[in-house]
């Protein structure tokens, strides 16, 4: 395949006042690929999907999307990028059908019934379609949210924290669609917190204070961290996390249940910091998990604002 | 107790203090009534425009002339001896009075034959002519009283030297709804129009289906007139309601051309239509743009001319008055209905109202963009 990246930005920098919200962030993403965002609450990940999305003018970079320019051809971005908002954006007084309805209008598509019905075919929602959608649960609203996002089938879907507040099945099931819709063809960047959706990506990028720190598939992330990580087992193990942090070679301890994980930038460091406990914990090197990477990543970063993005 | 309604107590006064619209209504509604209650409004009105048409030109029409000047309720203008002048200015608005002295009128005085003069009122505001009316009748007298001396002065004794007809022009009777009707035109549009477009648009922001509606195609420009148009359906059908009332229930007279009034209705609601837009552009949630539309409604209905007599308030109230867009409408409704305005008595009001349309309607559009915060 002759790859053209479905996203291409460069250098896209955006400041509200004096804070720099994103600060000169590239990113790619080829087609039919799932790249998740990840990055801390007021990292600038909302800011970047907009700004990619046209909803939001950078103040500097340039890129990409679709082959067409991010600055110049806004409009014609819009018409092949489907964007779902972290907060309901759709109508909670019109009916699940009206809003996909609305949706089809808005965007001229043909055929409208038969879309709208397959839609809520697919979504199984065919027996609620007059059912007002400010009524339905978490996971119904975050459903029919996608189901409008690509109802008008989107080169390119932007999903902003879609599955906060929704059931762990729901979002096994909205995964499960997600990969359906890229193995069609289609873009997908998801930004999330969850560490277990990340996983689910083919290649994550990870924002912190508006910078891009890491980028690229889980393992090429954890090893480019170059951490090692140590899993204690014995009696006590999961109550020594506050001792173990405060010494050297030690960045993280946090338990895991009754285990305890370590981690630090140092193998050899690792061992000897531990070494006191050794008669009665056992310490097994282990895998360092992204968590790991993200929180060392977060440490030194730097802090360009406490206050979040707007 | 005490301590759980303290805590209520302590947060809702810090929630208070951090919302400037509230403290603006806080402080800023008791001023404004204050204001308008206390200075503007004068249900006895004075300096009241009155035009003298001396179709003699003697010293009686003279001082007459000189004895009404002499009263606080009026502003004279002569037009000696322009026959029809007097009712041009009366369907203009320029005067409300017109005091018409006939040809023979000093031969008829000096003879003791008791003459008429004629008071013409523009009692399309009965309130505000009330008073006034009395005033005239006791300064003509007075003046003449003065004036008839020597000889004349026998002229002076028994009944008054002059008697005066009074004719009150566009609302004969002096009925009041034939006032308010035409004006409630004016004031439901407003409350509606611009209370409800407003309300409309911030509502999309606050429950974030704007940024929504944004990412799709849809062209700000596109956003504001697909909500613009329901509205204005809207007002249409509240303006035929308003019209039809007027006329089965109220009996208000129409004496002027409908298509007319439904033309300047037509600008007057897009220029509602339009200031609601750029209050949405302004505020943040639908409570500011309710509280907004309040700040915007209260001088509407007491200073345009609807509730009170507009000639009645200090100049520079009449001056804020004339920013706000009822009061031109409330003009145009009231000329088009009750006087019978043509085109051409209509186009300076709705020249204004055009320019208001235009200036509200670039501030909406330039504000209201297609890329959020």
């Amino acid at each position: 395949m002759s790859e053209v990246p479905a996203i291409a930005v460069r250098g896209l920098t955006k400041r509200f006042g004096a804070r720099t919200v994103v600060d000169n962030v590239d990113l790619t993403v080829m087609p039919g690929r799932i790249c998740g965002f990840l990055g801390p609450n007021g990292s600038g990940k909302t800011t970047t999907l907009r700004m990619i999305c046209g909803l939001l003018i950078p103040d500097a970079g340039e890129g990409e999307v679709l082959g067409l320019d991010l600055k110049t051809r806004r409009r014609a971005i819009k018409h092949q990028i489907g964007y779902m908002t972290q907060k309901f954006g759709l109508f909670s007084d019109l009916s699940i059908a009206e809003n996909l309805e609305f949706i089809a209008r808005v965007y001229g598509l043909d055929n409208r019934k038969v879309r709208v019905d397959a839609a809520l075919e697919r979504l199984g929602l065919d027996s609620r379609r007059d059912q007002l959608a400010g009524k339905l649960s978490g996971g119904w609203k975050q459903r029919l949210a996608l189901a409008a996002a690509v109802l008008h089938e989107p080169k390119i879907l932007l999903l902003d924290e879609p599955t906060a507040g929704v059931d762990p099945k729901a979002r096994r099931e909205f995964w499960d669609q997600i990969h359906t819709l890229a193995a069609d063809g289609m873009t997908v960047l998801v930004s999330t917190h969850y560490m277990d959706e990340a996983e689910r990506c083919h290649e994550i990028a990870y924002i912190a204070y508006g910078v891009m720190l890491a980028r690229g598939t889980i393992a090429e992330v954890i090893a480019g961290s170059g951490l090692k990580a140590l899993q204690g087992e014995g009696p006590g193990a999961d109550r020594l996390g506050a001792q173990l942090e405060a010494l050297e070679g030690v960045e993280m301890a946090a338990p895991f249940g009754t285990t305890l994980h370590v981690c630090g930038p140092d193998l050899p460091a690792l061992r000897r910091a531990v070494s006191p406990w050794a008669d009665r914990i056992t310490f097994s090197e282990a895998e360092p998990t992204l968590e790991d990477v993200f929180i060392h990543l977060m440490k030194h970063a730097p802090d360009h604002s406490v206050l979040e993005a707007g | 107790m005490w301590q759980r309604i303290g805590a209520m107590v302590f947060k809702e006064v810090r929630q208070m203090l951090r919302d400037p619209g509230t403290i603006a209504m806080m402080f800023m509604f008791p001023i404004i009534q204050l204001l308008i209650f206390g200075v503007a409004i004068n249900n006895d009105p004075r300096h009241l425009p009155l035009a003298v048409e001396a179709n003699d030109n003697s010293q009686f029409s003279r001082a007459i002339v000189a004895g009404l000047r002499n009263t606080s309720y009026f502003d004279v203008t002569e037009i000696a001896g322009r026959y029809g002048e007097g009712e041009r200015l009366l369907a203009e608005g320029k005067a409300q009075f017109v005091l018409t002295i006939p040809t023979d009128f000093s031969r008829a005085l000096v003879r003791g034959e008791h003459p008429q003069v004629l008071l013409t009122a523009d009692a399309t505001d009965p309130a505000s002519t009330g008073p006034a009316v009395a005033a005239v009748s006791e300064a003509v007298n007075q003046a003449l009283t003065r004036e008839l001396s020597g000889p004349l002065a026998a002229r002076v004794a028994g009944p008054p030297p002059v008697s005066l007809v009074l004719h009150r022009s566009y609302n004969p009777e002096g009925i009041t709804s034939h006032n308010t009707v035409p004006g409630l035109l004016a004031i439901i549009l407003s409350m509606t129009m611009v209370a409800l477009t407003a309300m409309s648009v911030t509502r999309e922001d606050e429950q974030g289906t704007m940024e929504n509606l944004l990412a799709t195609p849809l062209r700000p420009i596109e956003v504001m007139v697909g909500k613009i148009v329901p509205y204005f359906a809207m007002g249409f059908v509240q303006v035929l309601v308003v019209l039809a009332a007027a006329k089965l229930v109220f009996q208000v007279p129409f004496v002027g051309s409908m298509t007319l009034l439904l033309a300047v209705t037509l600008l007057f609601t897009l220029v509602c239509l339009a200031l609601g837009f750029t209050m949405s552009t302004l505020v943040k949630s639908q409570v500011q743009a309710m509280q907004a539309s309040m700040f915007y409604l209260m001088p509407s209905i007491l200073l345009s001319g609807f509730a009170f007599p507009f000639r009645g308030m200090p100049w520079p109230i009449q001056w804020i008055a004339e920013i706000l867009p009822p009061t031109h409408y409330i003009r145009l409704v009231r000329g088009i209905m009750l006087k019978g305005w043509d085109l051409r008595l209509a186009l300076p009001e709705s020249a204004v109202l055009l320019v208001m349309l235009l200036a509200f309607g670039t501030i909406a559009v330039r504000r209201y963009r297609d890329t959020v915060a």
